[in-house]
């Protein structure tokens, strides 16, 4: 999987949570969860349908990491080398 | 038409999921309404066969309305209107139509299709049946039917799923009424939730994205397992009377990205354990957001609970839903400099609040109440 592909995921998984939301359209370092309103909920969601989508294991401790797509891409592409 | 609340006063049907003939089951769901709150799923309260819609697809009636003629087992098919589909909570007497005996239009049967959607599909004429949705669970939004008819609009700002003008208003009339008629008394107090989160984090650990829980289902435990011992929070204040409920069903406050607030229930929470309840919350929240709630779950709650999540402020002063008689509100966690057996420690604290009804009961009791919830915590894995 590219880089290119994972960000495309990222945003998808985004726009499926906050669906009147563009992420597309969101900074790469902007924090997803002021950007879009994502309360733990949605961010237990997003982190779920990224495990079901990319196969990658995303432990608790590591949701800081996830909190700018920037961050969530460089995160992913780590780890599903 | 069921009542949904003191400041529903008609609902709009909107689809049948029913069509004459078929058999009908108690808790089945018969048919979608649209109301301030958003598209609300009508279950049937009674077993026996669909006969047919007395109102028809498109039509706003008064609450209190029969909507539908359910046939009894042994009941003759041409036998008078005399078992309608009976619900909870009946508001005023309202005579009926005329009974319209029109068969039912084709519809979408057992199709996700968020209200907005299905005003626009409405207006401009749509049939929504070949079309794919783009929504939650393959649901059809408002986007998609955009899409049907002007592939190259520019999609208007959109809400799927709610009407949140509509919603302010229904808040607007539930909170006024509470303010004028429920002598609210608050309690707070700062709970540890060390504890808590380190059980939390140690159950996640070894857990899949999907089977891990919030702390905001251990709060909700806490809560449901408290009332055991505090039934006079529990119920409802009607026609000046104290109802209290054996069954504890928590509402649970759920916020819409960009306003909007719904507090549906999560039934039984008390007999529930940690993952069943942490299944129904996020049940509750997808079909919340997708405007997918059951009518029983609006009208149910005996008591409220409100939780401001990881970016919130410190604690909140909530407001009582009437005819409920109680809210818990639990503030932000953050680290708190605390003294913990003589020492200062860094521990994890969350601000639990109370707002509780004067004519049912007291400060004393709802203080107890609160430190209840807060020994609750310290074990969680009691919960």
């Amino acid at each position: 999987m590219t880089r290119d592909d994972i960000r495309k995921a990222v945003i998808e998984k985004l726009g499926d949570i906050a669906p009147e939301t563009d992420p597309a359209a969101l900074k790469e370092d902007a924090d997803v969860r002021d950007a879009l309103d994502i309360d733990s909920m949605d961010f237990l969601n997003f982190v779920t349908a990224l495990h079901r989508d990319l196969h990658v294991d995303i432990p608790e401790a590591d949701y800081p990491k996830l909190l700018t797509i920037g961050g969530a891409v460089a995160y992913l592409a780590a780890k599903s080398v | 038409m069921p009542s949904l609340g003191a400041d529903m006063d008609a609902g709009t049907l909107v689809e049948w999921l029913k069509r004459p003939g078929d058999q009908v089951r108690h808790g089945d769901i018969v048919a979608v309404v649209e109301t301030q709150k958003g598209a609300m799923e009508i279950e049937a309260f009674e077993d026996g066969t669909f006969d047919r819609p007395l109102v028809e697809i498109g039509t706003k009636v008064p609450v209190g309305t029969p909507l539908a003629f359910i046939r009894g087992a042994g009941e003759a098919a041409p036998a008078p209107v005399t078992s309608e589909i009976k619900l909870p909570l009946p508001g005023p007497a309202v005579p009926s139509p005329a009974p319209t005996i029109a068969p039912a239009p084709p519809a979408a049967l057992g199709r996700h299709i968020s209200p907005a959607a299905r005003k626009l599909a409405a207006e401009r004429g749509i049939g929504v049946e070949g079309l794919a949705g783009t929504g939650p669970g393959g649901a059809i939004v408002y986007s998609d039917i955009e899409k049907a008819t002007h592939p190259a609009a520019a999609p208007a700002a959109k809400r799927p799923g709610l009407d949140l003008a509509e919603m302010r208003k229904a808040i607007a009339a539930a909170m006024a009424r509470s303010k004028r008629e429920i002598p609210h008394y608050y309690l707070s107090q700062p709970i540890d939730l060390t504890a808590a989160q380190q059980w939390l984090t140690g159950t996640n650990t070894t857990r899949d994205p999907t089977e891990r829980i919030l702390m905001a289902a251990l709060l909700s435990k806490a809560v449901a397992l408290a009332l055991h011992d505090f039934p006079e929070m529990n119920g409802f204040h009607k026609d000046g009377v104290f109802q209290p409920s054996a069954a504890i069903h928590l509402g649970t406050a759920i916020a819409i990205r960009g306003g909007g607030l719904v507090a549906p229930a999560i039934r039984n929470a008390d007999t529930l354990t940690l993952d069943q309840l942490m299944a129904a919350m996020r049940d509750l929240v997808a079909r919340t957001r997708a405007g997918r709630l059951r009518a029983s779950e609006i009208s149910d709650p005996t008591i409220t609970v409100s939780s401001l999540g990881e970016r919130g402020v410190d604690r909140l002063y909530a407001i009582i839903y009437p005819p409920q008689v109680a809210i818990v509100g639990f503030g932000t966690p953050a680290p708190q400099p605390r003294v913990v057996e003589g020492r200062v420690e860094p521990r994890l604290v969350a601000t639990a609040t109370l707002a509780a009804d004067h004519r049912v009961s007291d400060g004393h009791r709802g203080a107890l109440f609160l430190l209840e919830i807060e020994r609750r915590l310290q074990q969680p894995e009691a919960l």
